[in-house]
């Protein structure tokens, strides 16, 4: 059988807080595999984005497992967790996450520094990655002279610097206009499709979820449904 | 090289808050100012005592006539001339004494044409210019002969020198008058500058110690002298020397066993000893002082380190999300701690080192900067920004990239 790109079993995850611990994940059984483009939904605290976190590597679960690439996460130490977040993961978040007063060829190419990749290679490659997105000419702006959507175009290029396996997205159109959303998700289908990178997104969005082939819906920490996109719309629609 | 990289970027990083950055540098640049400075000063006063410690001669004793006592009432040393000639001699043969100049001071009216002064005339041995290794800036001194026959010659030092003569005559050969009587100058002393207790050892004129005792200032005692100097074989022959001359000048004079001394011997090394390390606690003590400052500077950055790691939180977490190991992070904070250290510190050594020569220039006094000071200031601020970088660094890298990432 064919080890899947993600493998999550019995996932689960507290928060401590004043008022005792708030269960965010309630036994999360999933997998994705190799060249999915996996759309998440559900509504506000169904614990979409703390799944994001833990499948990203930014968090780690009260219990549960997490194979990555036939890898368990858990046994991994806080140097080889950056390096899967740094070789293996791009993350894009909705707020863009881009470093400030640092130009947009310099953000492209930070996952390149901590990877000990030379100067010339980072900035060739940065370009070549600007060039891809449509941003070429702005290599040398600073984040805050460029719009919502090219800076989420930055972010992207960003995330696909180090030509990761999987690109998870936090709502990435979720501060963007309708039609700079559309060009971005057509961005993120040209890379599921043209390089067969694994993407899994969370939106708010129905339109934003029917570019992904497979939808998973989240209720209260639970998986509510799993299956092809159109179909779970539909039936919500319905 | 991974290195090179975080550097650059710790750079950008004080380079985006240059005012903040220069003000917490200046911190270090006032506290190293103040460290070099302060050396300079302190181990310029330990240069000069030193100076005049050399100046002196090396491994000497005075040996001093006698106290007298006149019905109950007690002199001072020296107030009997009960050293003479003949001791020093005596002296001379012991296995542990170098040298021994007797030496018969006394004030005298110096005249040179239409000018004159008023000097300290010391009738000495030729050995005299060796105990106090004194140089010649022209001429020869007087040899044992000068001595046997009392001859009217005489070495001047260089204030007398400046007193009586126009510039540009050369003394040697010219004749003077000490106390009305005529001398031929036959050597120029080279400049010794002050002594230890600041008199102008230069103020001086050095005549046969006969001449001194017979022609010039008469002896009621013949033949004796106030003072001698004597210098031992090496510093480990002190002890010896001391305890030889003790010997002799008792057989000498015969003073039997549980008698007073009629004479005194003090040993000069241990006086210049203790100025020498009363200079180099001076010199200790404003550095010290000077370092406090260092350790405010060095508060002032971990402040700012401290402020900078909770600003730029978020920074940090969108750093580890891209891959930045905690090692990075707390290699890319240390590196701006220790930057704005060593920027500091190079500042401050430059003005430091500029505050020193702008003292020499107005005030008389001697600063020595050395590059041991300088080394050291450096060191010291290097070692501040890594004690006072570290703590923030280290909050930094311990963060965890979710909470980083979501801090507001």
């Amino acid at each position: 059988m064919n080890e899947p790109l993600i493998r999550i079993e019995n996932l689960y995850k507290d928060y401590i807080t004043g008022a005792g611990p708030v269960h965010v994940l309630k036994g999360i059984d999933l997998r994705i595999d190799r060249g999915e483009f996996v759309a998440i939904m559900g509504p506000s605290g169904s614990g979409k984005s703390t799944f994001m976190n833990i499948v990203g590597c930014l968090d780690t679960p009260t219990s549960g497992d997490y194979w990555l690439d036939g890898q368990n996460v858990a046994t991994l130490n806080a140097n080889r967790l950056a390096e899967v977040r740094n070789l293996a993961i791009g993350f894009v978040f909705q707020g863009f996450n881009l470093l400030a007063r640092v130009s947009a060829e310099d953000n492209v190419a930070l996952p390149l520094l901590y990877a000990g990749v030379s100067r010339s290679e980072r900035r060739r490659r940065a370009l070549a990655l600007l060039e891809r997105v449509g941003l070429a000419q702005f290599a040398h702006h600073m984040p805050n002279q460029l719009s919502g959507g090219q800076q989420q175009r930055i972010a992207i290029a960003r995330a696909m610097i180090n030509e990761p396996r999987l690109i998870l997205a936090d709502e990435p159109t979720g501060n963007l206009d309708t039609g700079t959303s559309h060009e971005i998700m057509d961005l993120f289908t040209a890379l599921n499709r043209d390089q067969n990178i694994t993407i899994v997104l969370v939106t708010h969005e129905a339109d934003v979820a029917r570019y992904a082939h497979r939808l998973v819906r989240f209720l209260d920490g639970n998986l509510e449904g799993d299956g092809p996109t159109e179909k779970l719309l539909a039936r919500v629609m319905l | 090289m991974i290195i090179g990289d975080l550097f650059r970027e710790s750079w950008r990083a004080l380079g985006a808050n240059r005012m903040r950055s220069a003000l917490t540098m200046l911190g270090m640049v006032i506290g190293v100012g103040a460290v070099v400075l302060m050396m300079a000063i302190g181990q310029g006063a330990q240069y000069m005592v030193n100076k005049s410690i050399e100046s002196m001669g090396s491994n000497l004793f005075i040996v001093l006539s006698g106290a007298t006592t006149s019905g109950g009432l007690r002199f001072g040393a020296g107030s009997t001339p009960t050293l003479t000639l003949g001791d020093a001699n005596a002296i001379a043969e012991l296995p542990a004494v170098g040298a021994v100049a007797p030496v018969a001071p006394g004030t005298a009216q110096i005249v040179y044409g239409p000018n004159n002064w008023s000097t300290l005339v010391h009738g000495t041995t030729p050995s005299y210019f060796k105990i106090r290794d004194w140089q010649m800036a022209s001429g020869t001194i007087f040899n044992d002969a000068d001595v046997r026959s009392a001859a009217r010659v005489a070495v001047i030092g260089q204030t007398v020198v400046k007193n009586l003569f126009p510039p540009g005559v050369n003394p040697v050969g010219k004749t003077l008058r000490i106390s009305n009587a005529p001398y031929q100058v036959i050597g120029v002393l080279a400049s010794k500058g002050q002594s230890l207790d600041g008199r102008d050892q230069d103020d001086t004129i050095l005549v046969p110690v006969t001449t001194a005792q017979r022609k010039l200032f008469g002896d009621q005692f013949p033949g004796t002298v106030r003072f001698m100097m004597a210098q031992a074989r090496s510093a480990q022959d002190m002890k010896r020397a001391e305890s030889e001359m003790e010997n002799l000048l008792r057989q000498r004079h015969h003073i039997s066993a549980g008698q007073e001394d009629d004479f005194s011997i003090r040993n000069l090394t241990a006086l210049a000893k203790t100025a020498s390390s009363a200079a180099s606690a001076l010199s200790f003590m404003l550095g010290a002082i000077a370092s406090i400052s260092l350790l405010v500077g060095g508060i002032g950055i971990m402040n700012i380190m401290l402020v900078s790691v909770t600003e730029r939180t978020r920074e940090i977490g969108i750093r580890m999300a891209i891959g930045a190991r905690s090692r990075d992070v707390l290699t890319q904070f240390l590196l701006e701690a220790l930057s704005l250290s060593i920027l500091g510190s190079l500042v401050g050594v430059l003005i430091g080192v500029g505050f020193a020569w702008t003292v020499t220039r107005f005030v008389p006094m001697t600063v020595v900067v050395t590059a041991w000071a300088i080394g050291l200031a450096f060191a010291v601020a290097a070692g501040i920004g890594i004690f006072f970088g570290l703590y923030p660094a280290r909050k930094a890298a311990r963060l965890k990239p979710i909470e980083a990432l979501r801090y507001e």
